[in-house]
């Protein structure tokens, strides 16, 4: 019965969702200055979606550097310009791939175990147990975590974007034989900190909160059941990827 | 508390007359469904009282609005002399220190183990040195006797130990009234025995209130001073367990002899049998 | 106990680590790499046309870095640019007579300034100007020329230099002759 009823299949449903994300934003925040008093509680959700989520950050960053510099170097090539691989690699990483990128596993690793485990505590009466406690939930379960993604995920993207320059270092020097030299200096001479690495902290300063306010609320809201539970870290993932994606765009569009 | 100091033996008129728990008109509908019509009740001071009634019937959220997660429809629900739908939320949380509250299933907290489980609510409003802390916390875990266990995480205890966790934290700040919601459910008569055990030593011991919703009305003799009978939204019966028992009323008959015909349908709302299985000659 | 400072000394260490990713991009993939130097002193060059010359550009001799592009104007009178470049203060050995050229790195490359050093036994100080400076080359004059043909002279002199070090020199000297 749940599985059925529960996906917003027509548009004012999803107009109705979208409307009780914004409105728990708002309650997040609400509770974010009583959450200073569970600093504790925020210090171990970012070691949970900050740390734990290092191994997949490096390796993804590291391949996907790897992919630029095969790909971009043989493109480049074409052309001459090989010489501008550095610079390409960087700027497409500063600013698109690594915020993206990191966003999207984000909200696979991190985003659905928020979800599940807010879910199970949802279904397990764990969040009506601290309520009993006069405890708030708000303040001690979401916006530890909600405060967590945003201190996680720039910080993750730019572990990304390290692993990825030096990726595209090892294919494009290392193997291909492009000058280390002509490598960092391109790339120095072109990146500036403000309009490129900066952009791209904006970006996933932004990309975390939207995606830990979806986790959250997905995994707040889900229905206490097990097919509930499953099916809001499914939505976490879906409406999370969706959402980085549409606000990179704007983030672009008003950053250029 | 407060409460702590009432003796559980007291005239009858003083509970009465001052109960920690009066509910009044009580009208409740959750998504489009008629909960309670009218419900008045009293929870008197230092005694356990047993909310009964037919599954569905609406005892848990009976508990939701003396704890004030829900609000009523109408209504007045005065808790300790604060009407919950009433006062603001710091009021609320500070009556709910007071109130332990025994998850059904247990509700612990997963990510921590037993002993910090139990010393949550410790931790979170009072700042208590760490050996005093500590003290608590195994006084009370030795009284569920599960003081071994206290370093075990939630997921290596069976369901009768986490009840029994969850039990010491509900406790574990001395509180005046403890709700009990189902404690006896999926337990084995062994944990039962000890669950009631507790329950009663509890109330002797600390006088504590206690609000015990079940519906194993074998269990409930044993321990209730009165049961309230809750059914069709109203309050079928009230009265001691040994006169409800005796099922004067056609409720109580068919609820404590468990009978499927009575003022309880068993069956769900349905056309005509025969009609729908198509029957020659049933349509008129 | 234990578990709580494990989590403190995880975070701790992300938070590092992510910090010292995001000031390693900083300061080492970035222009910022180049204002590493500490102090610099100004010296001026004055260009017809600088091509696609950009503020921080380096500044090289003998294709070493000494020092980076600080501003570039537009003189209002003359109409020609003004660059103006920061040398690093541990290049204060340059002959005042050098001369200046906007280079391209490769063909499709940024462009930057390199520096010809002269013979002069004096040096250049802060605030002097560069008398000797030969504008960018730009790609599509030198083929525009070549289609044209015959009439190599001066221009085909910058077009062949290729070899920086030669064609700079007579370049460099050819405004002055």
């Amino acid at each position: 019965m749940s599985i059925v009823r529960k996906p917003p299949s027509r548009l004012a449903d999803s107009l109705a969702q979208i409307g009780a994300c914004g409105i728990f934003l708002f309650r997040i925040l609400g509770a974010v200055p009583l959450s200073l008093r569970y600093l504790r509680e925020t210090v171990r959700q970012v070691y949970f979606v900050g740390a734990m989520s290092l191994v997949i950050i490096m390796t993804c960053g590291l391949f996907v550097g790897m992919v630029l510099g095969l790909q971009l170097y043989h493109t480049l090539s074409i052309f001459g310009g090989t010489a501008a691989l550095g610079t390409v690699v960087a700027l497409s990483l500063y600013r698109e791939l690594g915020p993206v990128v990191t966003a999207l596993l984000f909200a696979g690793r991190a985003g659905t175990s928020i979800t599940a485990e807010i879910g199970l505590m949802r279904a397990t009466d764990q969040l009506d147990a601290m309520e009993m406690m006069a405890v708030d939930p708000l303040a001690y379960v979401v916006a530890p975590r909600f405060l967590a993604g945003i201190i996680a995920m720039p910080l993750l993207a730019c572990v990304f974007n390290a692993l990825g320059i030096l990726g595209a270092h090892l294919v494009g020097v290392v193997w291909l034989g492009l000058d280390n030299g002509t490598f960092w200096s391109n790339m120095t001479s072109s990146v500036d900190v403000w309009s490129d690495v900066m952009t791209g902290v904006w970006k996933s300063l932004a990309f975390g909160a939207v995606c830990t306010l979806i986790a959250t609320f997905q995994g707040y809201t889900t229905p206490p059941t097990s097919e509930g539970v499953a099916y809001a870290t499914t939505r976490t993932v879906v409406f999370s990827s969706i959402a980085t994606l549409a606000i990179d765009f704007v983030m672009t569009a008003f950053l250029m | 508390m407060s409460a702590s100091a009432n003796p559980r033996v007291s005239h009858d008129d003083v509970t009465v007359r001052d109960p920690l728990i009066r509910i009044r008109g009580l009208r409740t509908a959750l998504n489009g469904k008629t909960i309670f019509e009218g419900v008045d009740l009293d929870i008197p001071r230092g005694r356990i009282t047993a909310i009964m009634g037919p599954s569905g019937t609406g005892k848990t959220t009976l508990m939701r609005h003396i704890t004030g997660q829900l609000a009523p429809d109408a209504g007045e629900i005065v808790v300790d002399g604060a009407n919950v739908a009433r006062i603001g939320r710091d009021a609320l949380f500070g009556l709910r220190e007071k109130i332990g509250y025994l998850f059904q299933n247990s509700a612990l907290l997963t990510d921590y183990s037993v002993f910090e489980n139990v010393a949550f609510p410790l931790r979170q409003h009072l700042k208590l040195p760490e050996e005093l802390l500590r003290n608590i916390v195994l006084t009370k875990l030795q009284a569920v006797g599960l003081r071994g266990a206290a370093n075990l995480m939630p997921s290596e205890l069976s369901g009768g130990m986490m009840r029994r966790v969850a039990l010491a934290r509900a406790i574990v700040r001395d509180p005046m009234l403890i709700i009990y919601d189902e404690p006896f459910v999926g337990l084995d008569p062994i944990a039962l025995n000890q669950i009631l055990k507790l329950i009663r030593t509890l109330n002797q011991t600390l006088g504590i209130t206690s609000i015990l919703v079940a519906h194993e009305l074998a269990a409930v003799r044993r321990i209730a001073d009165s049961i309230y009978l809750l059914a069709g939204g109203k309050i079928a019966a009230h009265g001691a367990p040994d006169e409800l028992a005796r099922g004067e009323t056609p409720w109580t008959r068919q609820f404590f002899s468990g009978e499927a015909d009575g003022p309880v349908p068993f069956h769900y709302p349905a056309p005509d049998y025969a009609v729908q299985l198509g029957l020659a000659g049933a349509a008129p | 106990m234990a578990q709580r400072q494990s989590f403190q000394i995880g975070t701790g260490l992300f938070i590092l680590l992510g910090f010292a990713a995001l000031g390693y991009l900083a300061t080492q993939t970035t222009s910022l790499a180049n204002y590493r130097q500490g102090d610099s002193y100004a010296i001026k060059a004055r260009f017809t046309n600088i091509g696609q010359l950009k503020l921080r550009a380096p500044v090289k001799i003998a294709g070493v870095r000494v020092g980076s592009v600080g501003s570039i104007v537009l003189e209002p009178d003359k109409l020609d640019a003004l660059v103006t470049l920061s040398i690093d203060k541990r290049y204060d050995k340059i002959p005042d007579d050098s001369a200046a050229a906007v280079f391209t790195s490769g063909l499709l490359g940024d462009q930057y300034v390199a520096l010809q050093p002269g013979g002069s036994p004096d040096n250049f100080k802060n605030g002097d100007e560069i008398v000797l400076t030969q504008s960018s080359m730009q790609l599509e004059e030198l083929i525009g020329k070549y289609l044209v043909g015959g009439d190599a002279g001066k221009t085909g002199d910058k077009a062949g230099a290729k070899p920086d070090a030669q064609s700079g020199e007579k370049s460099g000297k050819q405004p002055t002759e």
